[in-house]
């Protein structure tokens, strides 16, 4: 397999690229492999957050070091480079919004909001003001040319697949966008890196939540909606209260560890409830959800509302695909009836649609229930 | 980095112009120190006695007047830390190196055409009631507005004080003249005028004493210590003679200027001008467009090979809006929208007509 095949790129020779260059090995590469197919590569490095608290901290993107790492990459490529200030932007469309997903009870995914409004939203908007061909991201996705217009697929290496967290793409964006990397595994984006002598040849992988510093969302959470997070009880099924909570913000669905509750049968965050600050805990049968309502649908292909089709869908990134039957509904719902109940479904989370490998759609979980408590 | 680009960011820095630059070249071709008492020290200290009179001359100062430093920076700082004025007066538009530099500043209001307020001025000294510094620049680096200098510093003698003027945007580009002004300090840049970077100049006014910023050996009458930089300060006496030869430049800047002006303003015509409507540089021309933001049309001119700037924006990537158009009373989304546009001596209508068609292609793609 060649490059040219590898990146899918349809572009004529010398076509302007926005590379959106995050400081990592990934968008490092693209910028390199587009570079040196000829295209005009222009990289764009966001200015997301004020790193000032989370100086010095590997394995995130996107603040200072990161910018200088970009920087440093097109230097060496030869290529134009900006830094934008997307702070504002950024602090608007997805920080708010993670946080007050929070406080009403959800487990939200900031990276898919980031992708939706600020990427592939501002971003885009400028790489088209700036005459652009094209914008190209480092995600393990492949945008695969149909017969009516360009698809949504996931990337070869499954174990990096990140076509979850872009669901919510647009046909509209999706025809501008490139994902040179989607027909590569990792270990062969590394390997360019270094045949490229790029400086982040070995930086570590970005982990977790970029404006997040080590995993601690919950104060992240807390210094945004000081006067949100309120203490509260545990209670079971039937509403006795077992323990004591610092905030509902502190919990996921499907939950087990740090419940401080003591018991034979092991017990899980089963619902969440905002308006009495209460976390409502059980068996793991009780987790139990056969259909999940979903809210912003964004379709890639075309429906009919009402008419059911047959998918594998997504319920978290990090999960196995499930057989269901898909509803389409008017005002941007849907239905999700999944062929066997799922456990740890969160409000909050993502349902990517799958048709084989590629993504006919997803949306937003509202809420989920069991089938035959519904009927009754 | 492409050398094919048209520059127009000359309020930024210049490029240096060929005599400045072959001046420096010879002189860097022998050891230069002016302190020193053989031949070679005593023909630098002829090229830095030459390029005092040459400085001198440009702002009708005497030679004994200038007192060289590293930059305008240094001269500010100066300025401000070396007249015994415990009180000082900013006006809201200053340089950062005043700005940022004066210890608790009374800051003193400017217009809506960013001209400063001489009424809150005489109040704010009248109120103070003891003999304060007044530091006011003589034109602004971002909208070019020429400021009343000469009456502020009437007011501020009327109040027993000082008057101040950071001016390397102007000398070379306006006639300057001290005693005209009757400024007691003024600072000069060499780079704002062809000259070289590492080259600047405080202009105090015969009689006056400040004490050194930087202490050491006696270079420049013991009013500032450090090695003189020969070479540059040669430079900017070229600098500085080339631009007393030339007193039409600032008018042609102008109507390049007015023409590109009125060509930006006819493709749209709800363009603001910042500081338009009042006296300023030639040269300099700060407009915003509504719904074009300033990140994005200099991104895009400079992918068409034109070098702009902004006052809301810097190369780290963090946009603070300009302190100048918000002292103006612009608001923030219109500061978002601001570029400073500055020309200089090697602009020419075929820059200014690429400037205005790549901009007119900018804005009806952000208009899409």
């Amino acid at each position: 397999m060649t490059l040219a095949d590898t990146t899918g790129n349809d572009l004529p020779p010398g076509a302007r690229i926005v590379v959106a260059m995050s400081g990592g090995v990934d968008s490092s590469v693209v910028a390199a492999l587009l570079a040196n197919q000829g295209y005009e590569v222009i990289g764009a490095t966001l200015r997301l957050y004020d790193d000032g608290a989370l100086k010095g901290k590997a394995g995130s993107c996107c603040a200072g070091a990161d910018i200088a790492d970009a920087r440093a990459v097109a230097g060496k490529l030869g290529i134009a480079h900006y830094v934008l200030d997307y702070e504002s932007r950024f602090r608007a469309g997805v920080i708010d919004d993670f946080a007050d997903s929070y406080i009403r009870g959800e487990t939200p995914i900031p990276c898919i909001r980031c992708n939706q409004k600020v990427k592939f939203g501002d971003l885009l908007e400028m790489a088209r003001t700036l005459g652009a061909d094209a914008l190209a991201t480092g995600h393990y996705a492949k945008r695969i040319a149909g017969p009516n217009g360009p698809e949504l697929h996931r990337g070869t290496d499954q174990s990096r697949d990140q076509s979850y967290f872009l669901f919510a793409t647009t046909d509209d964006q999706l025809s501008f966008l490139r994902f040179p990397l989607g027909g590569l595994p990792k270990s062969e984006v590394r390997r360019l890196a270094k045949q490229y002598e790029l400086q982040v040849a070995d930086k570590p992988d970005s982990q977790d939540i970029c404006f997040v510093p080590n995993g601690g969302y919950a104060a992240v959470v807390q210094k945004l909606r000081p006067n949100s997070v309120r203490p509260g009880k545990i209670v079971d099924l039937e509403g006795r209260a077992v323990g004591d909570h610092q905030g509902i913000i502190n919990f996921t669905i499907g939950q087990r560890r740090g419940l401080g509750v003591a018991g034979g049968e092991p017990l899980y965050v089963v619902a969440l409830d905002p308006d009495q600050d209460r976390v409502i805990i059980g068996p793991k049968a009780a987790l139990a959800r056969d259909r999940v309502n979903l809210t912003e649908m964004n379709w890639l292909i075309p429906v009919t509302f009402g008419e059911t089709l047959t998918a594998e869908v997504k319920l978290r990134s990090a999960q196995p695909l499930a057989a269901a039957t898909l509803t389409a509904l008017a005002g941007g719902l849907a239905t999700v009836d999944l062929d066997g109940a799922q456990f740890g479904v969160a409000p909050g989370q993502a349902c990517v649609i799958y048709q084989g490998d590629r993504v006919i759609g997803g949306g937003w979980i509202q809420s989920a229930e069991r089938r035959s408590l519904a009927a009754a | 980095m492409r050398h094919d680009q048209i520059y127009m960011d000359y309020n930024a820095t210049q490029p240096v112009k060929p005599a400045v630059r072959d001046a420096m070249i010879e002189i860097l071709a022998a050891p230069t120190n002016a302190s020193s008492i053989h031949r070679l020290g005593q023909r630098a200290r002829g090229h830095v006695e030459h390029a005092r009179a040459d400085v001198a001359a440009l702002i009708g100062a005497k030679p004994a007047e200038i007192l060289f430093t590293s930059g305008a920076t240094e001269a500010n700082a100066t300025v401000l830390r070396g007249t015994g004025l415990d009180r000082v007066l900013v006006s809201a538009i200053e340089h950062p190196s005043i700005r940022n530099a004066a210890d608790n500043p009374l800051v003193v209001p400017v217009n809506r055409d960013g001209v400063i307020d001489l009424a809150a001025l005489d109040r704010m000294l009248a109120e103070i009631g003891e003999p304060a510094l007044v530091s006011l620049m003589l034109a602004n680096n971002e909208t070019g507005v020429i400021q009343p200098v000469a009456e502020a510093a009437a007011i501020a003698h009327a109040h027993r004080g000082l008057l101040h003027s950071d001016a390397p945007q102007a000398v070379g580009r306006i006639p300057v003249d001290v005693r005209a002004l009757n400024v007691d300090l003024l600072t000069l840049s060499a780079h704002k005028m062809g000259g070289p970077q590492g080259a600047g100049a405080l202009y105090v006014r015969d009689g006056l004493t400040l004490s050194p910023l930087l202490k050491g050996g006696g270079q420049e009458m013991r009013r500032r210590a450090g090695t003189e930089n020969v070479a540059a300060i040669a430079g900017f006496g070229v600098a500085a003679r080339l631009a007393a030869e030339d007193p039409g430049f600032g008018a042609r800047m102008a109507e390049l200027r007015d023409r590109m002006e009125a060509r930006l303003v006819a493709i749209a015509p709800d363009i603001a001008v910042h500081g338009g409507n009042v006296a300023r540089l030639g040269n300099t021309s700060c407009f915003g467009a509504p719904g074009l933001l300033a990140e994005t049309a200099l991104i895009a001119l400079d992918l068409a090979g034109i070098a702009v700037s902004s006052g809301s924006a810097c190369s780290s990537g963090a946009v603070e809006l300009s302190p100048v158009l918000l002292a103006m009373g612009v608001p923030e989304t219109a500061a978002r929208e601001e570029i400073r546009v500055s020309l200089g001596w090697m602009t020419g209508q075929a820059d200014i007509d690429h400037l205005v068609e790549s901009w007119a292609t900018i804005w009806s793609k952000a208009r899409r």
